[in-house]
């Protein structure tokens, strides 16, 4: 990650005037309206496309700082040695066919008053609007003790990619017998359901291959998402091998000792074969250093248009924003990209904005036959945040069958290569 | 009333050095304003007082009123002058106590 502090990262700003109170010019009617997106993951790839799709005379540019996205839906099941990390990985091929100016570079500068993007290789895109996806940044010392080095030792893998490797190739050299340690942060994370569904499928492999190990979830809340029907499955699946243990059973890590393998909780020193600590996290850099957060650590958005609450004309999509009822994960970020895309192409065309529906499902799996899932459809509330539409949230039932379950799991599976196209294809 | 406590102190100080000392006690806390199914109020039951001491010396004390959650758990800081025993003691309003005791090398 390069270090963007606010410090370093120009914002250019006329001195004394507010975010809030610069207004996006307008466009020239004859002029081909320009998008500048930052971040090419679920939500920017997706904004990207779909601005394409819904109107191909806007030009799009989707800056990137990697030549492939690795996502993280689907990375557990490479944790858990079930797949490959080249079948969860994705180039920008298709999204250059599709019109996109696709520049692998990392922005360094934005003015929101000239509204131009200043890129680390010099050049220099302007745009009508602009829109950041840059996902989440892990917050470094969040826990004590756990920054970029220790991360080295007792990986975080929630950034998909060398770390899901490095998990991987730690849990394959463990012995049998050996003690798995997942962290688990306090809410707001990315991926609510992600840490327990990678705690499955350790299990799955442990279980398999090293039937003597053990793991337990240190878990800095006391309720989690997907509760019933993960505990359902580690107890039908992986007797004696999950162990979960809340905030109040002294479940919240508050430091590491990396070179020394220590875990420590509020009440417990652990000493785990293989660590993976997930720390607290908050939006990428780029909207932190432009103060978008307004230092709360994610992004208030306008949830018809996804403009930034602080400076418009910047949109924020996906796990950077706050997203009131709708949780951080591709699927949502997927479902916003489309909406913001729509709200630009109207505001850009001088169209009212539509009324949105949100979507969000997070299939989880317990092992590669048993899926679930939770789902449900949303839409902007009273006090500007997203609400859900009642009736429409819910999860898998307990006790299903096997068979469901497997269906399920072939649903999950569906999904990906469904929502990866919708992006890459 | 038998509960679970957990407590931390640091096995080593040095002489002067702050230390931070935590303590867990698993406790419902009833604050008597919920209503069983018939109607009846459950009566209020709670840690009322929480105390630690430090060889002997009382270094801190809270008084627990009936809005504090389940479990309540407290951090707070003692300074280290010696080595000994530091005791963490909860006093329940039925009457009962529960104690928890660990000691601390002072260098």
């Amino acid at each position: 990650m390069t270090s963007l502090t606010r410090r370093n990262f120009v914002v250019a700003a006329a001195a004394g005037a507010t975010l809030a109170a610069l207004r996006p010019a307008r466009v020239f009617a004859q002029a081909r309206p320009r998008v500048v997106v930052i971040g090419g993951g679920f939500g920017g790839a997706s904004v990207a496309r779909w601005l394409r799709r819904t109107d191909d005379g806007i030009d799009v540019t989707l800056v990137e700082r990697n030549a492939r996205f690795v996502t993280c839906p689907f990375s557990n099941l490479v944790v858990g040695g079930q797949r490959s990390i080249e079948s969860i990985s994705f180039g920008y091929d298709a999204v250059r066919r599709a019109g996109v100016d696709v520049v692998q570079d990392t922005a360094t500068a934005i003015d929101p008053v000239a509204r131009r993007v200043t890129l680390q290789g010099g050049r220099v895109l302007t745009y009508d609007r602009l829109v950041l996806a840059p996902g989440i940044q892990l917050v470094w010392n969040g826990i004590e003790g756990y920054d970029e080095a220790a991360s080295d030792i007792m990986p975080h893998a929630w950034q998909a990619g060398p770390q899901t490797l490095l998990l991987r190739r730690k849990l394959e050299a463990m012995d049998d017998g050996g003690l798995v340690v997942v962290a688990v942060p306090d809410n707001p994370y990315r991926c609510p359901p992600g840490p327990y569904e990678r705690a499955s499928l350790i299990a799955g492999y442990l279980k398999a291959n090293k039937p003597k190990s053990k793991l337990i979830v240190l878990d800095a809340k006391e309720t989690f998402s997907k509760q019933p029907l993960f505990q359902e499955a580690w107890k039908n699946l992986y007797p004696g091998i999950v162990e979960w243990r809340p905030k109040s059973q002294s479940g919240r890590v508050v430091s590491v000792k990396a070179r020394e393998g220590v875990v420590s909780t509020e009440f417990d020193d652990l000493k785990p074969a293989v660590a993976n600590i997930i720390p607290p996290q908050r939006a990428g850099q780029i909207a932190i250093a432009l103060g978008l957060d307004e230092g709360k650590g994610f992004c208030t958005v306008d949830p018809r248009t996804f403009e930034s609450k602080v400076a418009p004309g910047i949109h924020l999509v996906g796990d950077a924003i706050v997203p009131g009822a709708m949780p951080k994960s591709g699927f949502a970020a997927n479902s916003q990209a489309k909406v913001c895309a729509r709200a630009i192409v109207s505001l850009l065309r001088s169209r009212p904005v539509e009324e949105p529906i949100l979507l969000n499902t997070c299939y989880s799996y317990a092992a590669t036959d048993h899926g679930f899932a939770i789902f449900g459809a949303f839409r902007p509330g009273d006090t500007g945040l997203i609400v859900d539409i009642p009736g429409t949230v819910g999860t898998s039932p307990l006790g299903a069958s096997a068979q469901d379950r497997a269906l399920e799991a072939r649903y999950a599976e569906s999904w990906y290569s469904n929502i990866t196209a919708d992006m890459f294809a | 009333m038998a509960a679970a406590t957990r407590i931390r102190v640091p096995a080593t100080a040095r002489r002067g050095e702050i230390m931070e000392l935590r303590a867990i006690i698993m406790h419902p806390m009833e604050n008597g304003f919920r209503m069983e199914t018939n109607g009846e109020y459950v009566p209020v039951h709670i840690i009322h007082t929480f105390v630690c001491r430090y060889n002997g010396a009382e270094v801190f004390r809270a008084r627990l009123e009936p809005g504090i959650a389940a479990n309540p758990y407290l951090a707070f800081t003692t300074r280290a002058t010696e080595s000994g025993t530091i005791e963490f003691i909860w006093l329940d309003d039925d009457g009962t106590f529960e104690v928890a005791a660990a000691t601390v090398e002072v260098t």
